[in-house]
């Protein structure tokens, strides 16, 4: 094996001044992070943490640096979005900073803004500080842009190229303007704006307070370091894996346009100390917003890895040894203006397929599939006072078996680590009442490790009437299970149509439904698949399933 | 005559007591193990060695850990919750989340089963209608099926308890008409704050413990009582104020950081009188470092804790910001060839490789030891004969030296440096990042590990210096007995300023006030004063975080005065305020803090001290800085108030090791604390 050149930086710098600025760059970014989730004016940042900042390269735009409590999707996919900005920004000046929502330039979709800034030191640029954060809404079709019959990305919201907001220092209040007119919650957008520029200032104050303490060159180098190590963490955690080809493949319901399902296909090769995943075997690109960009493909295959590798950092290095092998024709790799709104769904059916690949190779490591799906519901109307109401909100499931023990019930999406809004904010907020919210009994897969358990959401309106959006999956495909482990309840969301409780033709997937008052919805959600053969489930825990009333 | 206060800590190993001699002003402390089957026999017996004649014990001020014991260990009662229909899983639902963000391990098992928590039909809604009253016959019946189940205690929780407690109030009313004990708690009694499950989960807890708790107090009660014991016995709260035993038993999920608080008034207190308003208080155990924060001489208080996954108390407590980095942490190195230090610990069995207790791996305990910074001839604690350097030494060389190239001298020190600049990030977590600027700040350690630690942390974060108090061991017991009495209470408001009739708010913080300030009579405590704190949770519409707006409540409230306050308040969290966009009041806080008579901290002064020179035990070899060093060893009880040593020095004392790095020097203030700083 060769060594990589990056090692001989390391060998220079000493290895205790490494750990201790990794350290230190980590909490910068941790610290952007609790600064917008503090002062972010919509839920979805501000409670359910749909927002990330890092540090990332002058040159190549690679993450340097992350916030371990931001979405883990953003990991991997920041750095396209600075790339992006790099690609365009000519000669950066001190002061700049760019803001954009494009998702195929940046990854994930129109909702997350983000904003990239050249953090300059002694008159040079050092790296990049970049923000980004889920607005509440952006335009488009639907409240809230999880618009299910989207056809193009021009009825799923405004569309941002990469412009700057400040230019060397000099706010431009006219971009502000243009973005506030295309929200239905402009107030909410401006409060979000304020909350990212401040933690991109605040970025700005540690690194200064850093760099004049240990100084660029040392910086510099221990940035090179972590990336070599990084790289090193993965190849090892490679090379424990047996060689050999696998497959798994799974399927999203339909696009909300045709009723077909579509397949995400992984070929997985372990070869030493090098993986290749290869995706070419899924289904070609399709009419409605379950596509995705390719930058966000590799984000997915980011977190699917952490969550199997849990030692390797957030850091570029991590997908060295990995290649991901996609088919520009397939839905994994859209352009514009391919609708990518749903970009949820597809991530969590591809970080499925790997677990289910991994479950093969290395069974103790791999978790049975989650729920897989965010649920993403929005019930919006005008109050009798003429105020405009969108309550958009995600719903959670149950996580799967695995080595250790049974599946956690009603956690959250292996891609996020959002908290749900308290059913009390939310109806002191928005003109509804919950009339049930309550475990789903029987909805985890069997297995000598059971799957966690979905929820039961059941929501009653209080106002005239409200429209009704509904972005959900796994309403045909249930999650499976591994290693012989049974599949968990499928989706199930029920409205009123002519006096009759019915699920939407698209299962999971509903647009501009009617909800009148006195009228109620009812989500349940899957539970996670079961890990292992079911007979080895053991007596006493299957007595105890039975009394408490899980199955 | 009765002329003692004792405080009373009762620790994992032992049990420290403290007696002020409030005639005299004299102190004495005691030391004595814990009987952890019943935390009560130690404390008698140790209050026993010190004071003869328990007649003559005006207080008793214990800071307890039978709750937070109870909570950890999952060892409280069998309870149940009645609950609004369609809501017996808000406490297992939690708030969606999980226990790590990678890797999707994990459960989680709620304190109080789910065949335990049973319905009624009932519901309040967000404006505080009642959309279906309650059936207390039903209530009953429910509660009656929770007892023959074998419940002892019992939760009762309705949704939107918050905006109007009718339902819940005659529900619980119902219940104990049936129940044959007074373990029945209302959710809204302990807090009337938005948020189910934060408020379910601390009113579930406060059932889970009442049972545990309140038994334990009898116990206590009856034992002193037995000894003669007349006067107050009073209990040590997370919000670092006491509480009467009366009040402990009602609501004993306000005990869940009854110790540690009780460590931060104590540090409070010392620091206050040697001049250092501004402090963080580092305590370093076997397998964490806890660090909290006094600025102003007031201790930063938080509004919520997790004891552990899922078990969320939401009530003022002391705020401690905890890392996985202790004597007994592990260091290694990880796959990418990186050190680190923790949070994988050997705890103190088998603890360090020099406990020679079976662990092999080195920890930091272990760096110290060959570095010559603890004695290994006199280990700390007691329990060992000495400690086995060769076997700390090979145990570096082999993990660490080797692999990075390192001698065992430079592989210790660099051990030594990242856990460091791990607790320096800690003290970063609670300074910086709350805009306090750590030039301003000592630190001041606790526990026998700490002071060795002190030194390097003013240098890695610029503090002003650090404060080793005198008995960096009993600082908790001494904490209870400065401790002041403190109640807290809360109300959820939640709507636009605009809509408040703000001289309303504010005649019913002040009857709230009032309330509590009864409360504090009640117990029949001796008082300095008393001072109101009121405070509101305010943020713009649309926001879902709040921020804590103090209030100066003299005369009639105006929205313009509660404005006010807001924008200044908003401009130090986030360095703007935002033009045009409404405003809301969440919640009011008023706490209302009885201050107990302070003592003369001069009483720790030595009496007999000596000169510096005539303290030296011996000379040791200690490595700093990459060389070794002649270091001398002082008896460090036995140095003269004014006397300064300067570093390279290590300074012992039965209950702690304190290491001066080079370029400190460390004077012996009035109060006999040790005073670093940049020589």
């Amino acid at each position: 094996m060769t060594r990589p050149p990056e090692t001989l930086d390391r060998a220079e710098l000493d290895p205790v001044t490494l750990a201790i600025l990794k350290g230190r760059f980590e909490q910068i970014a941790d610290e952007m992070d609790a600064t917008l989730f503090r002062a972010a004016f919509n839920p979805i940042i501000a409670e359910a943490h749909d927002a990330s900042h890092g540090l990332y390269d002058a040159v190549t735009g690679e993450t340097l640096a992350q916030g371990k409590s931001g979405l883990p999707i953003f990991v991997g996919v920041m750095a396209f979005a600075v790339k992006a900005v790099i690609d365009r920004a000519g000669e950066p000046k001190d002061g700049d900073v760019w803001i954009f929502n494009d998702p195929y330039l940046g990854g994930t979709h129109l909702s997350d803004f983000r904003l990239v800034k050249p953090y300059f030191w002694e008159g040079k640029l050092f790296c990049y500080l970049a923000s980004v954060g889920h607005w509440h809404d952006v335009g488009g079709n639907v409240p809230g842009n999880y618009n299910p019959v989207a056809t193009e990305s021009f009825q799923e919201g405004m569309l941002i190229p990469p412009v700057k907001l400040y230019d060397a220092g000099e706010y431009r209040g006219d971009i502000v303007e243009i973005l506030s007119a295309n929200s239905r919650l402009p107030g909410s957008l401006y409060g979000d704006l304020q909350g990212q520029i401040g933690a991109l200032d605040l970025g700005a104050q540690r690194m200064d307070a850093l760099l004049a303490e240990y100084g660029a060159e040392t910086c510099a180098a221990a940035f090179r370091a972590l990336k070599a190590s990084a790289a090193e963490i993965m190849r090892s955690e490679i090379r424990a894996l047996p060689d050999g080809t696998v497959s798994a493949e799974d399927f999203l319901d339909n696009d909300g346009i045709v009723d077909a399902p579509l397949r995400i296909a992984l070929d997985m090769t372990v070869e030493g100390d090098r993986l290749v995943l290869d995706f070419s075997r899924s289904s070609p690109a399709c009419a409605g917003p379950v596509n995705i960009a390719r930058s966000t493909t590799v984000a997915a295959c980011y977190v699917a890895l952490k969550h199997v590798f849990g030692d390797v950092p957030a850091n570029a290095g991590v997908l060295e040894p990995v290649d991901v092998v996609t088919d520009p024709a397939s839905l994994l790799a859209v352009e514009a203006p391919k609708p990518v709104g749903g970009y949820t769904e597809t991530i969590l059916r591809l970080i499925d397929v790997v677990f289910q690949a991994v479950a093969q190779l290395a069974p103790e490591r791999a978790n049975a599939c989650a729920y897989g799906t965010i649920n993403a519901l929005s019930l919006a109307g005008t109050r009798a006072d003429g105020r405009r109401w969108v309550m958009f909100s995600f719903f959670g499931g149950g996580h799967g078996g695995h080595s250790d023990g049974d599946g956690l019930s009603h956690g959250n999406a292996p891609i996020s680590t959002a908290t749900i809004p308290p059913l009390e904010i939310l109806e002191a907020a928005y003109p509804v009442r919950f009339t049930e919210w309550a475990l789903r009994p029987g909805s985890g897969g069997d297995g000598a490790h059971r799957g966690g358990l979905g929820a039961v959401y059941e929501i009653e309106l209080l106002e005239e009437q409200a429209d009704l959006f509904l972005f959900g999956e796994r309403g045909r495909f249930p999650p499976k299970g591994i290693n012989g482990g049974g599949d968990a309840a499928r989706n199930r969301f029920l409205h009123p149509v002519g006096g009759e409780m019915v699920e939407p033709p698209m299962t999971s997937k509903l647009h501009g439904a009617k909800l009148k008052r006195g009228e109620r919805v009812r989500l349940e959600t899957p539970g996670g698949g079961g890990y292992g053969d079911p007979a080895r489930r053991p007596a006493e825990a299957r007595k105890r399933d039975e009394e408490q009333g899980y199955v | 005559m009765s002329r003692y206060a004792v405080g009373v800590d009762v620790g994992g190993t032992f049990t420290d007591i403290f007696v002020l001699d409030q005639q005299t002003g004299q102190v004495a402390t005691a030391k004595t193990p814990s009987t952890l089957d019943d935390q009560s026999r130690g404390l008698a017996e140790g209050t026993g060695q010190v004071v003869a004649d328990f007649a003559e014990i005006a207080a008793i001020i214990h800071g307890t850990t039978t709750g937070t014991n109870a909570l950890l260990e999952r060892k409280g009662a069998q309870a149940g919750i009645i609950t609004t229909k369609g809501f017996r899983d808000v406490l297992e639902m939690r708030r969606r989340d999980r226990p790590h963000t990678w890797g999707l391990r994990g459960d989680f098992t709620p304190v109080v089963e789910r065949i335990h928590r049973v319905e009624v039909a009932e519901r309040t809604l967000a404006d505080g209608t009642i959309h279906t009253p309650v059936d207390p016959e039903e209530v009953k019946a429910q509660a009656r099926a929770l007892l023959a189940a074998g419940c002892q205690a019992v939760c009762v929780f309705f949704i939107n308890g918050y905006a109007n407690d009718a339902n819940e109030r005659e529900a619980a009313a119902a219940v104990r008409d049936v129940w044959p004990n007074a373990y029945v708690t209302a959710a809204t009694e302990i807090l009337p704050e938005i948020r189910e499950f934060e408020r379910l989960s601390t009113a579930t807890l406060n059932a889970y413990l009442q049972p545990v708790v309140s038994k334990y107090m009898d116990r206590l009660d009856d034992g002193l009582a037995s000894r003669g014991f007349r006067g107050d016995l009073l209990i040590v709260q997370s919000n670092g104020g006491v509480m009467s035993v009366e009040t402990a038993k009602a609501q004993p999920v306000r005990t869940a950081l009854s110790g540690p608080a009780a460590g931060v008034r104590a540090a409070q207190a010392i620091a206050s009188a040697a001049g250092f308003p501004d402090i963080i208080t580092c305590d370093l155990g076997g397998t964490s470092f806890d660090v909290s924060l006094i600025a102003g001489g007031e201790a930063a208080l938080a509004a919520q804790t997790s004891v552990d996954f899922g078990m969320v108390i939401r009530s003022p407590m002391i705020e401690i910001a905890t890392i996985g980095a202790g004597g007994g942490s592990i260091a290694r190195l990880d796959a990418g060839g990186l050190l680190q230090v923790g949070p994988e610990s050997a705890g103190s069995n088998p603890g360090p490789v020099c406990y020679g207790l079976g662990n092999d791996r080195p920890t930091l305990t272990d760096a110290n030891l060959v570095l010559g910074r603890i004695n290994a001839s006199r280990p700390i604690g007691g329990k060992l004969d000495a400690l086995d350097v060769a076997a700390a030494r090979a145990a570096i060389a082999a993990h660490v030296g080797q692999p990075l190239n390192l001698s065992p001298e430079d592989a210790a020190e660099a051990i030594l440096r990242v856990a460091n600049a791990r607790m320096a990030g800690a003290i970063r977590l609670v300074s910086i990042e709350r805009g306090h600027d750590p030039a301003r700040f000592a630190a001041m350690p606790f526990g026998g590990g700490g002071a060795l630690h002190a030194g390097a942390l003013v240098h890695d974060c610029g503090l002003r210096g650090a404060l080793v108090p005198r008995f960096p061991g009993v600082t908790s017991a001494l904490g209870c007995v400065v401790a002041d009495m403190r109640h807290d209470r809360v109300q959820t408001v939640n709507r636009p300023l605009a809509e408040i009739d703000a001289q309303a708010l504010g005649a019913e913080m002040e009857a709230t006030a009032a309330e509590l300030e009864a409360l504090l009579a009640r117990a029949g405590v001796p008082f300095e004063r008393v001072e109101r704190l009121y405070e509101l949770d305010m943020l713009y519409l649309g926001q879902t975080h709040t921020v804590t707006v103090p209030l100066a409540l003299a005369g009639p409230l105006t929205r313009e005065a509660i404005a006010d306050a807001f924008a200044s308040a908003y401009r130090a969290a986030y360095g703007r305020v935002l033009e045009k966009i409404p405003q809301k009041v969440m919640n009011t806080r008023v706490a209302v803090i009885g201050r107990r008579p302070a003592f003369d901290m001069s009483v720790f002064a030595p009496a007999d001290g000596r000169a510096a020179a005539d303290c030296i035990r011996e000379t040791r070899r200690v490595y700093a800085g990459g060389a070794w060093h002649e270091a001398p060893v002082y008896d460090r009880l036995a140095l003269a108030v004014g006397e300064t040593v300067t570093g390279p020095a290590v300074l012992e004392q039965p209950d702690a090791t304190v290491f001066l790095d080079p370029g400190l020097a460390a004077r012996v203030d009035a109060f006999g604390n040790l005073v670093m700083e940049r020589a």
